[in-house]
């Protein structure tokens, strides 16, 4: 068995999310190498090799894969995947955009979004928003595979000494042009690799009132999320939505303001060591997955909890 | 131009999902079954291009069994102008599927084609992407904004940390994210007319696919139960319990 895990990066640094796409390759077994897609990403694919687990990091540095688009970066994939057993990223948003092209391109199913690995060729993942769990076996040769950011605990970005290769494959096939982005610039950790998060929904009332949030999550160095309620609602952006149909978070305590718990807000956020509700509403469903809960104003409580922190 | 647009049949939204003892899924039985939340935002997008004279048809289709005419019917009412069924009884994996959405494509010549980001039953997230692939399109996946032009679309996209703009060439695939719009409802007069659209019936074998899963479920289990903790009465209290029973904060 051998795994091909591709990288999420910023062309510097390996994403977080890879480390834990990794320890899923780690628990599949057989060797790790990693792909490092890019333009100027050098700096990436040294800090690749410095993974702990990672035998050979393979580096694409050209201006075509910059910005991940996906028809290239899976054509890439597909020249390198070889004769690798398992091809392996994160449901990151572009794990989420390449992968699927991958694996048609090869001709398999892809399984995605794994909790955990039972087997080589057997695995579980939510379905249903996460109200049930799937144990599923592939009968494909080659597995591929995207690997839920909370579902394993991180390799060590540190301890690893692997070879470090450049491959100058150039795969353009010319259907799509990145224009901009508009990347948030947070001065708080990013939602998915915090270790507390703070998130409003609903009963904020409206987008001023999340300062109040701010502020304890400032003093908490913790990133802010949001329910889907208050994301249509328009209170706040969709990339704080965390959910089903937002983000997968696990962090050490997870902090809900005025959010009620409905199913697709659970789905995202039940797997988080502590949590915190605080809602006026005494049958709100998120009591039944609290650590602690608080029936309480969030208006008088919020800044209160503010006070002593 | 024509845009194709997808729509799979799903378990309502609301409805509470419960796994069936024997641990083979989760029980259907007597469930509201609607389109896929994420395909009506598809569909919705569809319309008001043809609403701005930017498109001439909005063909839709879905692959599943025959019950999946149901779905196709309410986009009809919703302002798509005809249907085409892919029926089968197997169950239908994204490959399939996409390969079922590939011969279709063939058929049809679509200049655009939009999909859900991802299907509420099986969260997947797949099928546009494999789509795009097979038919050896572009696309742009998790769409919040959308730009028609005479040879490319623009697409905004949700991604990891804020939005990003590109622009592919056409056609193209598009996945829908919950942001591009808000989908509207089916007034009666258009649920009557809809009755009166023809749906196209076809088969895997009539598109000479080969349908056959990759996938075997095993089992399907309830999610780990979280176990309710304590009501605290004060925010003190609350303060002192994270500090030093939970000891997640200092």
């Amino acid at each position: 068995m051998s795994n091909l895990v591709i990288a999420d990066h910023n062309n510097t640094a390996i994403s977080a999310s890879t480390l834990v796409a990794i320890a899923a390759a780690k628990a599949i077994g057989g060797d790790i190498d990693l792909l490092v897609a890019g333009a100027g990403c050098a700096a990436a694919g040294e800090a690749a090799g410095k993974i702990d687990g990672v035998s050979k990091v393979l580096v694409a540095d050209n201006e075509v894969y910059g910005h991940q688009l996906a028809e290239n970066l899976a054509e890439l994939v597909v020249e390198v995947a070889g004769s690798y057993s398992h091809i392996v990223s994160s449901t990151s948003t572009s794990g989420k955009n390449f992968m699927p092209r991958v694996a048609a391109l090869l001709d398999v199913a892809q399984i995605s979004d794994i909790s955990g690995v039972v087997s080589e060729d057997t695995f579980e993942r939510p379905i249903y928003a996460g109200n049930a769990i799937a144990t599923v076996q592939s009968s494909d040769a080659t597995k591929v595979i995207t690997v839920r950011g909370t579902a394993f605990d991180p390799v060590a970005a540190e301890g690893g000494s692997a070879s470090v290769e450049n491959i100058d494959t150039v795969k353009d096939a010319g259907v799509s042009t990145w224009e901009k982005e508009e990347i948030v610039k947070l001065d708080r950790p990013e939602l998915t690799a915090a270790s507390i998060i703070v998130s409003g929904g609903r009963g904020m009332q409206n987008g001023e009132n999340f300062k109040l949030l701010e502020s304890v999550a400032d003093k908490l160095g913790a990133a802010m999320g949001a329910s889907r309620a208050a994301v249509d609602a328009g209170f706040v952006p969709n990339d704080m939505q965390v959910g089903q149909t937002g983000k997968i978070v696990a962090p050490d305590l997870y902090i809900a303001v005025g959010i009620s718990g409905a199913i697709q807000h659970l789905a995202g956020m039940k797997d988080s060591k502590v949590i915190v509700a605080i809602n006026k509403d005494e049958d709100a469903p998120i009591f039944q997955v609290a650590d602690y809960g608080l029936v309480a104003d969030l208006f008088k409580a919020v800044p209160e909890l503010d006070g002593l922190l | 131009m024509k845009v194709l647009v997808t729509v799979k049949r799903v378990v309502d939204y609301n409805v509470n999902v419960r796994v069936l003892s024997d641990n083979t899924g989760v029980d259907l039985n007597n469930v509201k079954m609607s389109i896929n939340p994420f395909d009506e935002i598809a569909i919705e997008e569809a319309v008001r291009l043809k609403e701005a004279g930017k498109v001439e048809e909005v063909v839709v289709v879905s692959v599943g069994a025959s019950n999946c005419q149901e779905q196709i019917r309410t986009a009809l009412a919703l302002g798509a102008d005809r249907g085409i069924l892919v029926e089968s009884d197997a169950e239908m994996q994204p490959l399939a599927i996409a390969k079922c959405l590939k011969a279709v494509v063939d058929n049809e010549a679509p200049g655009l084609v939009i999909t859900g980001k991802q299907a509420i039953d099986g969260d997947n997230s797949q099928t546009g992407q494999m789509l795009a692939a097979l038919a050896g399109l572009g696309q742009a996946t998790f769409a919040s904004e959308v730009e028609l032009g005479d040879d490319t679309v623009t697409v905004t996209r949700e991604v990891d940390g804020g939005l990003e703009t590109i622009a592919v060439k056409l056609p193209a695939i598009i996945t829908t994210d919950l942001r591009l719009n808000e989908p509207r409802y089916a007034s009666l007069p258009n649920i009557m007319k809809a009755k009166k659209k023809p749906i196209d019936i076809t088969t895997p074998a009539d598109l000479g696919v080969d349908v056959a899963p990759r996938i075997t479920t095993l089992k399907v289990t309830p999610p780990a139960e979280r176990q309710a903790g304590v009501i605290v009465e004060s925010v003190e209290e609350l303060f002192d319990k994270l500090k030093n029973e939970a000891k997640v904060i200092s």
